[in-house]
Protein backbone atom coordinates (compact mmCIF):
# COMPACT_ATOMS: atom_id res chain seq x y z
CA UNK A 1 0.00 0.00 0.00
CA UNK A 2 1.33 3.29 -0.45
CA UNK A 3 2.21 5.88 1.50
CA UNK A 4 0.04 8.49 2.77
CA UNK A 5 -0.22 11.48 4.07
CA UNK A 6 -2.20 11.93 7.73
CA UNK A 7 -2.76 13.30 10.95
CA UNK A 8 -1.20 11.37 13.81
CA UNK A 9 -4.82 10.82 15.17
CA UNK A 10 -6.30 9.82 11.95
CA UNK A 11 -3.18 7.13 11.41
CA UNK A 12 -3.90 6.06 15.17
CA UNK A 13 -7.47 5.18 14.11
CA UNK A 14 -7.11 3.85 10.47
CA UNK A 15 -4.51 1.61 12.33
CA UNK A 16 -7.40 0.19 14.58
CA UNK A 17 -9.09 -0.93 12.30
CA UNK A 18 -6.36 -2.37 10.24
CA UNK A 19 -5.85 -4.39 13.73
CA UNK A 20 -9.39 -5.93 13.10
CA UNK A 21 -11.21 -3.55 15.89
CA UNK A 22 -14.58 -2.42 14.84
CA UNK A 23 -16.06 -0.59 17.62
CA UNK A 24 -15.07 2.72 19.30
CA UNK A 25 -16.87 3.96 22.72
CA UNK A 26 -15.28 7.64 23.96
CA UNK A 27 -16.03 11.07 24.63
CA UNK A 28 -14.59 14.25 22.80
CA UNK A 29 -11.10 16.44 24.31
CA UNK A 30 -8.70 18.18 22.93
CA UNK A 31 -6.26 17.48 21.41
CA UNK A 32 -7.14 14.48 20.26
CA UNK A 33 -10.61 14.89 18.80
CA UNK A 34 -9.49 13.84 15.21
CA UNK A 35 -9.87 10.53 16.36
CA UNK A 36 -13.24 9.60 17.11
CA UNK A 37 -14.04 12.23 14.56
CA UNK A 38 -12.32 9.57 12.07
CA UNK A 39 -14.03 6.80 13.47
CA UNK A 40 -17.22 8.20 13.16
CA UNK A 41 -17.04 8.38 10.06
CA UNK A 42 -14.94 4.84 8.83
CA UNK A 43 -16.35 2.19 11.67
CA UNK A 44 -19.84 2.56 9.77
CA UNK A 45 -18.10 1.99 6.27
CA UNK A 46 -16.22 -1.55 7.41
CA UNK A 47 -19.43 -2.40 9.59
CA UNK A 48 -18.24 -1.12 12.66
CA UNK A 49 -20.13 0.64 15.98
CA UNK A 50 -19.31 4.12 17.19
CA UNK A 51 -20.70 5.49 20.16
CA UNK A 52 -20.30 9.37 21.05
CA UNK A 53 -21.01 7.67 25.19
CA UNK A 54 -22.21 10.94 28.08
CA UNK A 55 -19.00 10.56 29.62
CA UNK A 56 -15.43 9.01 29.93
CA UNK A 57 -16.72 6.96 32.89
CA UNK A 58 -19.74 5.43 30.58
CA UNK A 59 -16.85 5.18 27.62
CA UNK A 60 -14.87 2.80 29.79
CA UNK A 61 -17.43 0.92 31.18
CA UNK A 62 -18.60 0.14 27.53
CA UNK A 63 -14.89 -0.95 26.97
CA UNK A 64 -15.49 -3.08 29.66
CA UNK A 65 -18.76 -4.88 27.96
CA UNK A 66 -17.38 -5.09 24.41
CA UNK A 67 -14.21 -6.42 25.47
CA UNK A 68 -15.47 -9.30 28.21
CA UNK A 69 -17.65 -10.31 25.08
CA UNK A 70 -14.82 -11.21 22.84
CA UNK A 71 -14.50 -8.30 21.03
CA UNK A 72 -11.42 -5.73 20.04
CA UNK A 73 -12.25 -2.72 20.97
CA UNK A 74 -10.38 0.72 21.93
CA UNK A 75 -10.84 4.26 23.41
CA UNK A 76 -8.95 7.60 23.08
CA UNK A 77 -8.95 10.59 25.57
CA UNK A 78 -6.58 13.33 26.85
CA UNK A 79 -5.31 13.21 30.19
CA UNK A 80 -8.66 14.55 31.70
CA UNK A 81 -11.01 12.50 30.04
CA UNK A 82 -8.28 9.37 30.99
CA UNK A 83 -8.78 10.60 34.71
CA UNK A 84 -12.27 10.04 34.60
CA UNK A 85 -11.67 6.85 32.74
CA UNK A 86 -9.49 5.25 35.42
CA UNK A 87 -12.39 3.54 37.18
CA UNK A 88 -13.20 1.54 34.15
CA UNK A 89 -9.70 0.63 33.82
CA UNK A 90 -8.84 -0.80 36.79
CA UNK A 91 -11.88 -2.85 36.57
CA UNK A 92 -10.64 -4.23 33.53
CA UNK A 93 -7.04 -4.55 35.02
CA UNK A 94 -9.01 -6.28 37.52
CA UNK A 95 -11.02 -8.55 35.80
CA UNK A 96 -7.93 -9.31 32.99
CA UNK A 97 -10.07 -7.79 29.91
CA UNK A 98 -7.64 -6.89 26.85
CA UNK A 99 -8.25 -2.98 25.53
CA UNK A 100 -6.71 -0.66 24.16
CA UNK A 101 -6.45 2.96 25.27
CA UNK A 102 -5.16 6.10 23.87
CA UNK A 103 -3.77 9.24 25.73
CA UNK A 104 -2.90 12.31 23.78
CA UNK A 105 -1.92 13.98 26.56
CA UNK A 106 -2.53 17.58 27.53
CA UNK A 107 -0.79 19.95 30.07
CA UNK A 108 -2.55 19.44 33.46
CA UNK A 109 -2.86 19.35 36.58
CA UNK A 110 -6.86 19.78 36.43
CA UNK A 111 -8.12 20.79 33.16
CA UNK A 112 -4.61 22.54 32.39
CA UNK A 113 -3.93 23.58 29.24
CA UNK A 114 -4.18 21.98 25.29
CA UNK A 115 -0.91 21.51 23.84
CA UNK A 116 2.12 19.09 24.38
CA UNK A 117 2.40 17.52 27.80
CA UNK A 118 3.84 14.30 29.11
CA UNK A 119 2.54 14.62 32.56
CA UNK A 120 0.63 11.81 32.88
CA UNK A 121 4.20 9.21 32.31
CA UNK A 122 3.13 8.24 35.98
CA UNK A 123 -0.42 7.38 35.90
CA UNK A 124 0.13 5.69 32.63
CA UNK A 125 2.84 3.51 33.85
CA UNK A 126 1.94 2.87 37.68
CA UNK A 127 -1.19 1.97 37.14
CA UNK A 128 -3.29 4.95 37.32
CA UNK A 129 -6.70 3.99 39.00
CA UNK A 130 -6.75 2.10 42.23
CA UNK A 131 -5.40 -1.35 42.81
CA UNK A 132 -2.36 -2.94 42.52
CA UNK A 133 -1.71 -3.39 38.59
CA UNK A 134 -0.09 -1.79 35.64
CA UNK A 135 -0.67 -0.92 31.73
CA UNK A 136 1.15 -2.10 29.70
CA UNK A 137 2.48 1.29 28.23
CA UNK A 138 3.62 2.60 24.19
CA UNK A 139 5.21 5.21 23.46
CA UNK A 140 5.45 6.43 19.47
CA UNK A 141 7.68 9.50 18.52
CA UNK A 142 6.41 9.62 14.59
CA UNK A 143 3.11 8.75 12.88
CA UNK A 144 4.42 5.83 11.07
CA UNK A 145 5.13 4.47 14.35
CA UNK A 146 2.05 5.69 16.25
CA UNK A 147 0.32 3.47 13.62
CA UNK A 148 2.70 0.44 13.72
CA UNK A 149 2.30 0.47 17.45
CA UNK A 150 -1.88 0.55 17.77
CA UNK A 151 -1.76 -2.49 15.97
CA UNK A 152 0.75 -4.37 17.87
CA UNK A 153 -0.94 -3.12 20.86
CA UNK A 154 -4.24 -5.11 19.89
CA UNK A 155 -2.47 -8.31 20.32
CA UNK A 156 -0.47 -7.57 23.33
CA UNK A 157 -3.41 -6.49 25.08
CA UNK A 158 -5.27 -10.22 23.97
CA UNK A 159 -1.61 -11.88 24.66
CA UNK A 160 -1.59 -10.82 28.39
CA UNK A 161 -5.73 -9.98 28.84
CA UNK A 162 -4.69 -6.56 30.12
CA UNK A 163 -5.81 -3.21 29.32
CA UNK A 164 -2.64 -1.37 26.64
CA UNK A 165 -2.00 2.13 26.58
CA UNK A 166 -0.45 4.33 23.66
CA UNK A 167 1.05 7.25 25.42
CA UNK A 168 1.27 10.21 22.94
CA UNK A 169 0.71 13.90 23.13
CA UNK A 170 -0.75 16.53 21.44
CA UNK A 171 2.41 16.87 18.87
CA UNK A 172 2.14 13.67 17.75
CA UNK A 173 -1.61 13.58 17.42
CA UNK A 174 -1.69 16.61 14.93
CA UNK A 175 1.18 16.12 13.13
CA UNK A 176 0.78 14.82 9.50
CA UNK A 177 3.72 12.66 8.38
CA UNK A 178 3.81 10.05 5.42
CA UNK A 179 2.44 6.76 6.72
CA UNK A 180 2.00 3.08 5.53
CA UNK A 181 -0.31 0.18 6.58
CA UNK A 182 1.54 -2.93 6.90
CA UNK A 183 -1.04 -5.22 7.85
CA UNK A 184 -4.54 -5.63 7.96
CA UNK A 185 -5.76 -7.76 9.88
CA UNK A 186 -10.21 -8.90 9.24
CA UNK A 187 -11.94 -9.11 12.87
CA UNK A 188 -13.14 -12.75 11.37
CA UNK A 189 -9.62 -13.98 11.56
CA UNK A 190 -9.05 -13.29 14.99
CA UNK A 191 -8.52 -16.31 17.44
CA UNK A 192 -10.97 -17.54 19.62
CA UNK A 193 -11.37 -15.83 22.94
CA UNK A 194 -12.20 -19.04 25.06
CA UNK A 195 -12.55 -16.89 28.39
CA UNK A 196 -15.33 -14.57 26.33
CA UNK A 197 -18.78 -14.25 27.37
CA UNK A 198 -20.16 -14.74 24.76
CA UNK A 199 -23.14 -17.36 25.15
CA UNK A 200 -22.75 -20.77 27.01
CA UNK A 201 -24.67 -23.00 24.81
CA UNK A 202 -22.91 -26.59 24.91
CA UNK A 203 -20.05 -25.09 27.85
CA UNK A 204 -19.81 -23.45 31.33
CA UNK A 205 -20.29 -20.54 31.80
CA UNK A 206 -17.74 -17.76 31.35
CA UNK A 207 -17.69 -14.73 34.33
CA UNK A 208 -16.02 -11.60 33.98
CA UNK A 209 -15.55 -10.23 37.30
CA UNK A 210 -13.31 -8.48 39.40
CA UNK A 211 -15.15 -8.80 42.49
CA UNK A 212 -13.05 -11.20 45.05
CA UNK A 213 -14.61 -11.09 48.92
CA UNK A 214 -12.69 -14.06 49.79
CA UNK A 215 -8.87 -12.55 50.61
CA UNK A 216 -6.98 -15.60 50.03
CA UNK A 217 -8.81 -15.49 46.81
CA UNK A 218 -7.90 -12.14 45.77
CA UNK A 219 -4.33 -12.37 46.54
CA UNK A 220 -4.14 -15.68 44.16
CA UNK A 221 -5.91 -13.09 42.27
CA UNK A 222 -3.38 -10.46 42.86
CA UNK A 223 -0.21 -12.57 42.33
CA UNK A 224 -1.52 -14.14 39.48
CA UNK A 225 -1.80 -10.59 37.12
CA UNK A 226 1.63 -9.91 39.08
CA UNK A 227 3.20 -13.18 36.81
CA UNK A 228 1.63 -11.90 34.15
CA UNK A 229 2.91 -8.46 34.67
CA UNK A 230 6.69 -10.33 34.89
CA UNK A 231 6.25 -12.15 32.07
CA UNK A 232 5.37 -8.66 30.00
CA UNK A 233 8.78 -7.69 30.82
CA UNK A 234 9.88 -9.91 27.53
CA UNK A 235 8.32 -6.87 25.77
CA UNK A 236 10.55 -3.97 26.21
CA UNK A 237 11.50 -2.24 23.15
CA UNK A 238 13.71 0.53 22.92
CA UNK A 239 15.83 2.62 20.51
CA UNK A 240 19.42 3.42 20.82
CA UNK A 241 20.44 6.22 18.48
CA UNK A 242 24.30 7.34 17.98
CA UNK A 243 25.50 5.38 21.28
CA UNK A 244 27.73 3.15 19.21
CA UNK A 245 31.40 3.60 20.32
CA UNK A 246 29.80 5.73 23.63
CA UNK A 247 29.14 9.43 23.37
CA UNK A 248 29.36 12.71 25.44
CA UNK A 249 26.09 13.05 26.74
CA UNK A 250 23.70 10.33 26.92
CA UNK A 251 20.07 11.90 26.76
CA UNK A 252 17.23 9.89 27.59
CA UNK A 253 13.51 10.83 26.23
CA UNK A 254 10.80 9.14 24.91
CA UNK A 255 7.61 10.58 21.86
CA UNK A 256 8.03 13.86 21.12
CA UNK A 257 11.16 14.59 23.12
CA UNK A 258 12.81 12.22 21.61
CA UNK A 259 12.47 13.65 18.20
CA UNK A 260 13.70 16.83 18.75
CA UNK A 261 16.77 15.30 20.81
CA UNK A 262 17.40 13.81 16.94
CA UNK A 263 17.57 17.33 15.78
CA UNK A 264 19.80 18.14 19.27
CA UNK A 265 21.77 15.46 18.20
CA UNK A 266 22.66 17.01 14.04
CA UNK A 267 23.67 20.22 15.94
CA UNK A 268 25.77 19.21 18.95
CA UNK A 269 27.60 17.20 15.95
CA UNK A 270 28.74 21.02 14.15
CA UNK A 271 30.10 22.16 17.34
CA UNK A 272 32.01 18.58 18.12
CA UNK A 273 29.80 17.06 21.20
CA UNK A 274 28.84 13.63 20.77
CA UNK A 275 24.88 13.98 21.80
CA UNK A 276 23.10 9.93 21.90
CA UNK A 277 19.75 9.29 22.44
CA UNK A 278 18.05 6.46 24.38
CA UNK A 279 14.54 6.15 23.40
CA UNK A 280 12.00 3.74 25.67
CA UNK A 281 9.24 2.84 23.63
CA UNK A 282 7.53 0.36 25.93
CA UNK A 283 7.38 2.49 29.39
CA UNK A 284 5.78 -0.45 31.38
CA UNK A 285 7.83 -2.86 30.83
CA UNK A 286 10.84 -0.34 31.14
CA UNK A 287 14.00 -1.56 29.17
CA UNK A 288 16.42 -1.47 31.86
CA UNK A 289 19.04 -3.13 31.09
CA UNK A 290 19.24 -2.07 27.30
CA UNK A 291 19.22 1.80 29.29
CA UNK A 292 22.22 0.92 31.59
CA UNK A 293 24.13 -0.53 29.02
CA UNK A 294 23.57 2.47 26.94
CA UNK A 295 24.71 5.09 29.68
CA UNK A 296 28.28 3.02 30.75
CA UNK A 297 29.78 4.76 27.34
CA UNK A 298 28.20 8.01 28.30
CA UNK A 299 30.00 10.83 30.21
CA UNK A 300 27.07 12.37 31.27
CA UNK A 301 23.13 11.17 31.49
CA UNK A 302 20.18 13.95 31.09
CA UNK A 303 16.80 13.15 31.01
CA UNK A 304 14.62 15.05 29.60
CA UNK A 305 10.53 15.13 29.61
CA UNK A 306 7.75 18.12 28.80
CA UNK A 307 7.24 17.26 32.61
CA UNK A 308 8.53 18.62 35.78
CA UNK A 309 10.42 14.82 35.98
CA UNK A 310 8.40 11.80 35.83
CA UNK A 311 10.58 9.16 34.02
CA UNK A 312 13.44 10.16 35.45
CA UNK A 313 13.12 8.10 38.50
CA UNK A 314 12.67 5.03 36.82
CA UNK A 315 15.96 6.49 34.81
CA UNK A 316 17.23 6.89 38.64
CA UNK A 317 15.98 3.60 39.33
CA UNK A 318 17.72 2.29 36.69
CA UNK A 319 21.29 4.05 37.12
CA UNK A 320 21.15 3.12 40.54
CA UNK A 321 23.67 5.53 41.87
CA UNK A 322 26.16 4.43 38.80
CA UNK A 323 26.11 7.73 37.39
CA UNK A 324 24.45 11.28 37.96
CA UNK A 325 21.34 11.67 36.32
CA UNK A 326 20.66 15.39 35.60
CA UNK A 327 17.28 16.62 34.24
CA UNK A 328 15.47 19.34 31.94
CA UNK A 329 11.75 19.40 31.71
CA UNK A 330 9.66 21.80 29.82
CA UNK A 331 5.54 21.86 31.02
CA UNK A 332 2.34 23.55 30.88
CA UNK A 333 2.83 23.48 26.94
CA UNK A 334 5.95 24.45 26.29
CA UNK A 335 8.01 22.31 24.36
CA UNK A 336 12.18 22.66 24.37
CA UNK A 337 13.94 23.54 21.15
CA UNK A 338 16.85 21.25 19.61
CA UNK A 339 19.08 24.69 20.98
CA UNK A 340 18.06 24.31 24.86
CA UNK A 341 18.92 20.42 24.63
CA UNK A 342 22.31 21.15 23.20
CA UNK A 343 22.66 23.91 25.42
CA UNK A 344 22.16 21.38 28.46
CA UNK A 345 24.29 18.66 27.42
CA UNK A 346 26.91 21.25 26.92
CA UNK A 347 26.84 22.56 30.84
CA UNK A 348 26.99 18.58 31.86
CA UNK A 349 30.13 18.30 30.23
CA UNK A 350 31.65 22.01 30.29
CA UNK A 351 35.04 21.55 32.17
CA UNK A 352 34.86 23.85 35.34
CA UNK A 353 37.20 27.05 35.20
CA UNK B 1 18.44 18.98 2.13
CA UNK B 2 16.68 20.28 5.25
CA UNK B 3 14.13 22.79 4.79
CA UNK B 4 11.85 24.30 7.73
CA UNK B 5 8.95 26.64 6.59
CA UNK B 6 6.32 28.23 8.26
CA UNK B 7 3.41 29.65 6.38
CA UNK B 8 0.83 32.25 8.99
CA UNK B 9 -1.99 34.04 8.46
CA UNK B 10 -5.65 35.02 9.50
CA UNK B 11 -7.52 31.84 9.79
CA UNK B 12 -9.85 31.22 6.90
CA UNK B 13 -6.77 32.38 4.24
CA UNK B 14 -6.03 28.74 3.53
CA UNK B 15 -2.43 28.77 5.02
CA UNK B 16 -2.88 25.34 6.38
CA UNK B 17 -3.99 24.00 2.97
CA UNK B 18 -1.16 25.54 1.43
CA UNK B 19 1.28 23.87 4.20
CA UNK B 20 -0.29 20.49 3.52
CA UNK B 21 -0.11 20.82 -0.12
CA UNK B 22 3.41 21.73 -0.18
CA UNK B 23 3.87 18.64 2.13
CA UNK B 24 1.96 16.11 -0.08
CA UNK B 25 3.80 17.46 -3.33
CA UNK B 26 7.32 17.15 -0.65
CA UNK B 27 5.99 13.07 -0.26
CA UNK B 28 5.30 12.88 -3.95
CA UNK B 29 8.86 13.90 -4.72
CA UNK B 30 10.31 11.92 -2.14
CA UNK B 31 11.28 13.43 0.58
CA UNK B 32 10.89 13.17 4.30
CA UNK B 33 7.36 15.57 5.17
CA UNK B 34 6.59 16.59 8.41
CA UNK B 35 3.13 19.51 8.48
CA UNK B 36 2.50 20.75 11.85
CA UNK B 37 -0.46 23.26 12.53
CA UNK B 38 -0.93 25.49 15.41
CA UNK B 39 -3.60 24.00 16.97
CA UNK B 40 -4.05 26.65 20.63
CA UNK B 41 -7.66 28.09 21.13
CA UNK B 42 -7.76 29.96 17.82
CA UNK B 43 -10.57 31.91 17.93
CA UNK B 44 -12.41 32.38 14.28
CA UNK B 45 -10.52 35.44 12.73
CA UNK B 46 -7.68 34.67 14.99
CA UNK B 47 -4.10 33.83 13.72
CA UNK B 48 -3.15 30.71 12.38
CA UNK B 49 0.26 28.95 11.36
CA UNK B 50 1.94 25.79 10.76
CA UNK B 51 4.90 24.62 10.01
CA UNK B 52 6.55 22.35 6.62
CA UNK B 53 9.49 20.78 7.13
CA UNK B 54 10.75 18.98 3.94
CA UNK B 55 14.61 16.80 4.07
CA UNK B 56 16.29 14.18 2.96
CA UNK B 57 16.84 12.50 6.21
CA UNK B 58 14.46 11.25 8.77
CA UNK B 59 12.86 14.42 10.41
CA UNK B 60 13.65 14.95 14.43
CA UNK B 61 11.60 18.53 15.77
CA UNK B 62 8.64 18.98 13.28
CA UNK B 63 8.97 22.44 14.65
CA UNK B 64 11.13 25.29 14.22
CA UNK B 65 12.29 28.33 15.99
CA UNK B 66 14.66 28.91 13.01
CA UNK B 67 12.96 28.57 9.95
CA UNK B 68 14.47 28.55 6.08
CA UNK B 69 11.37 30.78 5.02
CA UNK B 70 7.96 32.23 5.98
CA UNK B 71 4.98 33.13 4.12
CA UNK B 72 3.22 35.59 5.62
CA UNK B 73 -0.72 36.79 4.87
CA UNK B 74 -1.43 38.82 7.00
CA UNK B 75 0.40 42.17 9.22
CA UNK B 76 0.39 40.09 12.87
CA UNK B 77 2.29 36.85 11.41
CA UNK B 78 5.04 39.19 10.08
CA UNK B 79 5.20 41.05 13.51
CA UNK B 80 5.70 37.89 15.02
CA UNK B 81 7.78 35.45 13.00
CA UNK B 82 10.06 37.95 10.87
CA UNK B 83 12.85 37.93 13.41
CA UNK B 84 12.65 34.36 13.46
CA UNK B 85 13.55 33.64 10.09
CA UNK B 86 17.24 32.07 9.35
CA UNK B 87 19.36 35.05 7.46
CA UNK B 88 19.79 34.00 3.94
CA UNK B 89 15.97 32.50 4.29
CA UNK B 90 12.91 33.85 1.95
CA UNK B 91 10.37 35.76 3.49
CA UNK B 92 6.93 36.45 1.13
CA UNK B 93 4.72 39.25 2.13
CA UNK B 94 1.33 39.46 1.01
CA UNK B 95 0.99 42.90 0.06
CA UNK B 96 -2.83 43.66 -0.26
CA UNK B 97 -2.80 43.41 3.88
CA UNK B 98 0.04 43.97 4.86
CA UNK B 99 1.46 47.77 4.64
CA UNK B 100 4.92 47.32 5.15
CA UNK B 101 8.33 45.27 3.98
CA UNK B 102 10.09 43.14 6.03
CA UNK B 103 12.81 45.44 7.91
CA UNK B 104 15.71 42.35 7.36
CA UNK B 105 17.84 43.25 5.02
CA UNK B 106 19.40 39.77 5.21
CA UNK B 107 16.85 37.55 3.42
CA UNK B 108 15.34 37.50 -0.09
CA UNK B 109 11.91 39.25 -0.02
CA UNK B 110 9.24 38.58 -2.28
CA UNK B 111 6.25 40.88 -2.12
CA UNK B 112 3.24 39.70 -4.21
CA UNK B 113 -0.12 41.31 -3.96
CA UNK B 114 -1.73 38.22 -3.68
CA UNK B 115 -5.25 39.10 -3.09
CA UNK B 116 -5.82 41.53 -5.66
CA UNK B 117 -4.19 38.79 -8.01
CA UNK B 118 -6.41 36.13 -6.39
CA UNK B 119 -9.42 38.34 -7.52
CA UNK B 120 -8.09 39.31 -11.05
CA UNK B 121 -8.28 35.25 -12.02
CA UNK B 122 -11.86 35.74 -10.50
CA UNK B 123 -11.34 33.56 -7.17
CA UNK B 124 -10.78 35.55 -4.51
CA UNK B 125 -9.71 32.55 -2.07
CA UNK B 126 -6.87 31.73 -3.96
CA UNK B 127 -4.40 34.50 -2.56
CA UNK B 128 -2.89 31.80 -1.32
CA UNK B 129 -1.81 29.60 -3.91
CA UNK B 130 -0.49 33.08 -5.33
CA UNK B 131 1.87 32.73 -1.98
CA UNK B 132 2.65 29.17 -2.28
CA UNK B 133 3.33 30.21 -5.93
CA UNK B 134 5.45 33.01 -5.20
CA UNK B 135 7.42 30.94 -2.42
CA UNK B 136 8.36 27.80 -4.69
CA UNK B 137 9.12 30.42 -7.65
CA UNK B 138 11.76 32.31 -5.09
CA UNK B 139 13.03 28.73 -3.48
CA UNK B 140 12.79 26.35 -6.37
CA UNK B 141 12.07 23.96 -3.37
CA UNK B 142 9.42 21.82 -4.60
CA UNK B 143 8.46 21.21 -8.03
CA UNK B 144 5.80 22.66 -9.04
CA UNK B 145 4.62 19.84 -11.64
CA UNK B 146 4.10 18.01 -7.95
CA UNK B 147 1.97 20.92 -6.47
CA UNK B 148 0.06 21.19 -9.45
CA UNK B 149 -0.57 17.08 -9.52
CA UNK B 150 -1.64 17.05 -5.69
CA UNK B 151 -3.97 19.92 -6.21
CA UNK B 152 -5.86 18.36 -9.06
CA UNK B 153 -6.12 15.07 -6.52
CA UNK B 154 -7.19 17.55 -3.60
CA UNK B 155 -9.91 18.81 -5.93
CA UNK B 156 -10.77 15.93 -7.98
CA UNK B 157 -14.53 16.69 -7.54
CA UNK B 158 -14.59 20.35 -8.42
CA UNK B 159 -12.43 20.96 -11.20
CA UNK B 160 -13.14 24.98 -12.05
CA UNK B 161 -11.44 25.16 -8.95
CA UNK B 162 -8.07 23.40 -9.78
CA UNK B 163 -7.83 25.63 -12.99
CA UNK B 164 -8.22 29.14 -11.09
CA UNK B 165 -5.85 27.60 -8.24
CA UNK B 166 -3.52 26.66 -10.55
CA UNK B 167 -3.30 29.53 -12.79
CA UNK B 168 -3.22 31.47 -8.96
CA UNK B 169 0.12 29.09 -8.06
CA UNK B 170 1.69 30.10 -11.60
CA UNK B 171 0.62 33.58 -11.31
CA UNK B 172 2.72 33.90 -7.96
CA UNK B 173 5.54 31.49 -9.30
CA UNK B 174 6.73 33.84 -11.82
CA UNK B 175 6.40 36.79 -9.53
CA UNK B 176 9.00 34.65 -7.34
CA UNK B 177 10.87 33.66 -9.72
CA UNK B 178 11.15 37.13 -11.26
CA UNK B 179 12.24 38.30 -8.01
CA UNK B 180 14.61 35.72 -7.07
CA UNK B 181 16.66 36.78 -10.12
CA UNK B 182 16.58 40.55 -9.48
CA UNK B 183 18.16 40.28 -6.15
CA UNK B 184 20.26 37.81 -7.87
CA UNK B 185 21.57 40.58 -10.07
CA UNK B 186 21.73 42.89 -7.46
Amino acid sequence: MAKKLMKGCEAIGEAAIHAGCRLFFGYPITPQNEIPEYMSARLPQVGGVFVQAESEVAASNMLYGASGAGCRVFTSSSSPGISLMMEGVSYMAGAELPVVIVNIMRGGPGLGGILPSQSDYFQATKGGGHGDYRLLVLAPSTVQEAADLVIDAFDLADTYRNPVMILGDGLIGQIMEPVEFKKEIKPEDLPEKPWATTGCAGRARNIINSLYLDPEELEAHNWAIYAKYQEMAKEVRHEAFNTEGGCDVLIVAYGTVARITKTAIEMAREKGLKIGLFRPITLYPYPTEALVKAAEGAKAVLVSELSTGQMVEDVRAAIAGRKEVAFHGRVGGMVMGPDDLVEQAEKLVAVPA
Amino acid sequence: MNNEIVMAGFGGQGVLLIGKLMAYAGMKAGHEVTWMPSYGPEMRGGTCNCTVVLSDQPIGSPISKRPHALIVLNLPSLDKFEDSVRPGGIIVVNTSLINRLPRRTDVTVVPVAANEIAVELGNAKAANMVALGAYLGASGLVDRDNVNEVLAEAFASRPKVVATNQQALQRGYEIGQAQCVAVAAR
